[in-house]
């Protein structure tokens, strides 16, 4: 870095290229989290291609159940809670790991894990209830865009969760390293993403598909 | 230049920029919390009339996003130097043409249909 410093005389110029080559210097840590950021962003295209099949088709009922019908949104309520206070206790998973304190991050990512495991059973429950019942995703064209949708977004969660079952681990091998830290803050991001899509999931499914 | 310098040498050892806090999260959670029960409220209770209640939860959904966004996300106009926000942008862009133009292709579509043939064919019957 002196050497660089020692061939910039000042000027305006000079002023510019340092600035531009220190930025890029520092850029390899902050770069994984933008490039996390950008699939995420890519992910959320996905999510609106099956938000935008689910509106089309969503009222294609086939002279099968509606969603009226399908529908417990006690159930979904429940599910919900689990996905918005796992996106809390992440929160608190976060802050004890940038306060270094290793054992009590551990245990905010196991609650986390647990929600997030409470809220797959909820959501399997209830695929298995509608296919039994004979609603399931070849039924109509209504249910095919259900199961894709919400189906994508639950793949989401249990990918989310293996991930953090092998963070989980990692942390207890290596522990707080700067490494470790930077899949926390994606993982981190993942979770909450995934609370973001949510809130779509159960406002344009559950709670619209419910009103006549 | 040399604040440029220093700035550099304290970002090497520190990897977060971002800090987190207790108050940010719980401030979101409880916000989110609210934005959730209420359109759950309206749609279980049969609060308002079915056609305004659509749009009511659409757009508690749509405050509950930016709450998440800026308390769960830590989403400001200066993370990551602005690029963040960019791509969300150009995602939003690409979001709004994907859905909107789908919607309004297909209602068009059906509207066109002969009675009978679109999928709705029971509600445009009758």
């Amino acid at each position: 870095m002196s050497e660089i410093k020692q061939t910039i005389t000042g000027g305006s110029i000079a002023d510019d290229v340092s600035g531009r080559y220190i930025s890029r210097d520092h850029h390899p840590e902050q770069g994984t989290l933008l490039g996390f950021w950008l699939y995420l962003m890519s992910d959320c295209l996905i999510f609106a291609s099956l938000f935008a099949t689910y509106a089309v088709q969503g009222r294609s009922y086939a002279g099968g159940p509606t969603g009226a019908e399908l529908f417990e949104l006690p159930l979904i309520a429940l599910n919900t809670t689990f996905l918005l206070v796992s996106s809390l206790t992440f929160g608190f998973a976060m802050i004890a790991a940038q306060a270094k304190n290793l054992g009590k991050a551990r245990l905010w990512l196991v609650v986390t894990g647990i929600l997030g495991l409470a809220f797959l059973c909820v959501e399997l429950y209830e695929f298995h209830h509608l296919i039994h019942i004979g609603a399931g995703p070849q039924r109509s064209g209504f249910l095919t865009a259900f199961f894709a949708l919400v189906g994508t977004h639950g793949l989401h969660v249990t990918f989310g969760i293996i991930w953090l079952v092998t963070l989980f681990f990692q942390l207890g091998k290596h522990g707080l390293t700067p490494e470790n830290m930077r899949r926390l803050s994606c993982l981190s991001l993942f979770w909450h993403f995934l609370d973001l899509i949510w809130i779509f999931v159960f406002t344009f499914v559950y709670l619209m598909g419910v009103l006549p | 230049m040399s604040d440029h310098h220093h700035d550099h040498d304290a970002h090497g050892h520190d990897v977060h920029v971002t800090h987190y806090s207790t108050k940010d999260y719980l401030t979101g959670f409880v916000l989110a919390a609210i934005l959730t029960i209420i359109p759950f409220w309206l749609v279980m209770g049969n609060v308002l009339a079915p056609e305004t209640t659509r749009y009511v939860i659409l757009g508690f959904a749509a405050v509950q996003l930016i709450v998440q966004m800026v308390y769960f996300l830590h989403l400001s106009s200066k993370s990551e130097g602005g690029w963040n926000m960019m791509a969300l942008l150009l995602t939003v862009v690409i979001l709004v043409i994907v859905m909107s133009g789908s919607i309004w292709v297909m209602h068009h579509m059906n509207e066109n249909m002969m009675p009978g043939m679109g999928p709705n064919s029971t509600h445009t019957m009758t």
